[in-house]
């Protein structure tokens, strides 16, 4: 009995040997046949990406509340121990910002003026949904968080998401109620932006790193460093005079951009209704089909 | 004498555990830590998981289960799909063809195995990354990010051991 079960083993060890060999083999073509169907059809993957992420959205939301509190606890003894300081702090800056309401105030009053003139079209109501951030994907190589939100809440695809500070990133893929943000800094992410006061425009593309680089500029254009930079609007994909960033520094032809906000704080974002489609959807051809539509 | 229904249920569900903590790795490396900075160079947990069953315990771990927990990776962190799911197969069958090495050594050289083994597969993927981008991705920031995987080793390894004693004793 012994010698025949040995030598089914001695007969049956090559046979699993070459199975797991070729489970190896299968395996590996099969993630290098996702990659390249990935790169051919990313709505597919996309799909499925969300469809994933959606089913382990509960799961991040109910890990990710307790970590939020302590990080919250955190710097909430951070805030006492610079109370002082901060105090100070804030005198100065409200000093200093009532000067500036005095001048938003007088603008304002200038402004409607102006507009009741000229019969001005004013640019449509910005609606926004609000969302908490429930998975920061960590690695090198892609820089996306996760929402609590979904296509249920009103998500869709291409909307820029912010907070007070200024431009997040946009939605790359919504699930039912969860949804993936392309952050501004990530290798994919290109934003299309204008200097505040040069009025000189270009693209803000993603460098995985902290920083943007302007792309895309006119040739002979002058930037100088401490500019603030905010969406043109160009594409129809963002708000118009969203912040973005303030230019760092101009080395070697590079111009780079340090966003306003820092995603690694982030807790509660808005998403913008901007009731335009991103240019991730192919706006003129949506544009079109609705004309089409109306008629 | 042949085991009873439940002692197998209950042997199985001890064998899923293995996939289970490693999956669970993946979880944990997409919660949102608000710390400034962390988030690029936040170590690869998943590796470990996938080299320490398969030094210890490759029969708990087939390789459709490491193809899964890749795939899950990537949809999860955003990364194309099936890019960390070649490089958890190659770290894992790395691992079994060296595993014999590693049998019955100190922690530390298994520790030394797992530093070369994710310098690999994190070149691997930033490989991978490159050719999908069509250009070379920046690679300074791989290397913190590399050196906090390797540093946080024996955390989740000690954790798996505890596990392994408590719950996943060969009979």
């Amino acid at each position: 009995m012994n010698e025949r079960q040995g030598s089914i083993k001695r007969f049956a060890a090559p046979i699993r040997t070459f199975a797991h060999r070729f489970a190896y083999v299968g395996l590996i073509v099969a993630a290098t046949a996702l990659i390249l169907v990935g790169k051919m059809e990313p709505a597919a993957v996309d799909r499925a990406r969300a469809q994933i992420t959606d089913a382990v959205a509960p799961i991040l939301d109910a890990i990710s509340k307790p970590v939020e509190a302590v990080s919250r606890a955190v710097g909430e003894i951070k805030t006492v121990l610079e109370l002082r300081e901060e105090n100070a702090r804030l005198r100065q800056e409200r000093d200093h910002l009532m000067e500036w309401q005095a001048v938003a105030r007088r603008l304002e009053t200038e402004n409607k003026a102006m507009r009741d003139l000229l019969t001005f079209v004013p640019s449509s109501e910005v609606q926004s949904i609000a969302a908490r951030v429930i998975g920061d994907a960590g690695g090198a190589f892609a820089r996306t968080m996760i929402l609590n939100a979904g296509s249920r809440d009103g998500v869709r695809k291409g909307q820029a998401v912010a907070t007070g500070a200024g431009l997040v990133g946009r939605i790359q893929e919504v699930g039912n109620h969860s949804s993936r943000i392309l952050l501004l800094t990530d290798l994919n992410s290109r934003v299309p932006v204008v200097m505040e006061t040069s009025r000189v425009r270009g693209i803000a593309a993603g460098t995985n790193g902290e920083v943007l680089r302007l792309v895309l500029l006119p040739p002979n254009a002058v930037i100088e460093p401490g500019e603030r930079v905010v969406t043109s609007g160009h594409g129809g994909a963002l708000p118009v005079g969203l912040p973005v960033g303030i230019v760092v520094a101009t080395k070697d032809g590079a111009i780079e951009v340090r966003p306003f906000v820092d995603p690694a704080r982030l807790e509660l974002v808005r998403i913008l209704e901007f009731g335009l489609d991103g240019i991730l959807d192919l706006p003129i051809v949506r544009v079109e089909r609705k004309r089409r539509g109306e008629r | 004498m042949r085991p009873g229904f439940w002692h197998r249920v209950d042997k199985l569900a001890r064998d899923l555990t293995p996939f289970a903590l490693t999956f669970l790795l993946v979880i944990v490396n997409v919660i949102p830590y608000h710390v400034p900075g962390f988030a690029r160079v936040a170590p690869a947990l998943p590796l470990i998981g996938i080299y320490y069953w398969a030094v210890y315990r490759p029969d708990l771990m087939p390789a459709v289960a490491v193809f899964g927990i890749g795939i899950m990776n990537d949809f999860l962190s955003g990364m194309p799909a099936g890019v960390s799911a070649l490089t958890f197969l190659a770290v894992q069958w790395t691992a079994i063809a060296q595993r014999r090495f590693f049998s019955g050594k100190a922690f530390a050289i298994v520790w030394f195995g797992f530093a070369i083994v994710a310098a690999g597969a994190l070149a691997l993927q930033w490989l991978a990354m490159s050719v999908i981008a069509g250009e070379l991705l920046e690679a300074r920031t791989l290397v913190y990010h590399f050196a906090l995987t390797a540093a946080i080793f024996p955390l989740p390894a000690w954790l798996f051991t505890r596990w392994q004693q408590a719950f996943l004793v060969i009979e």
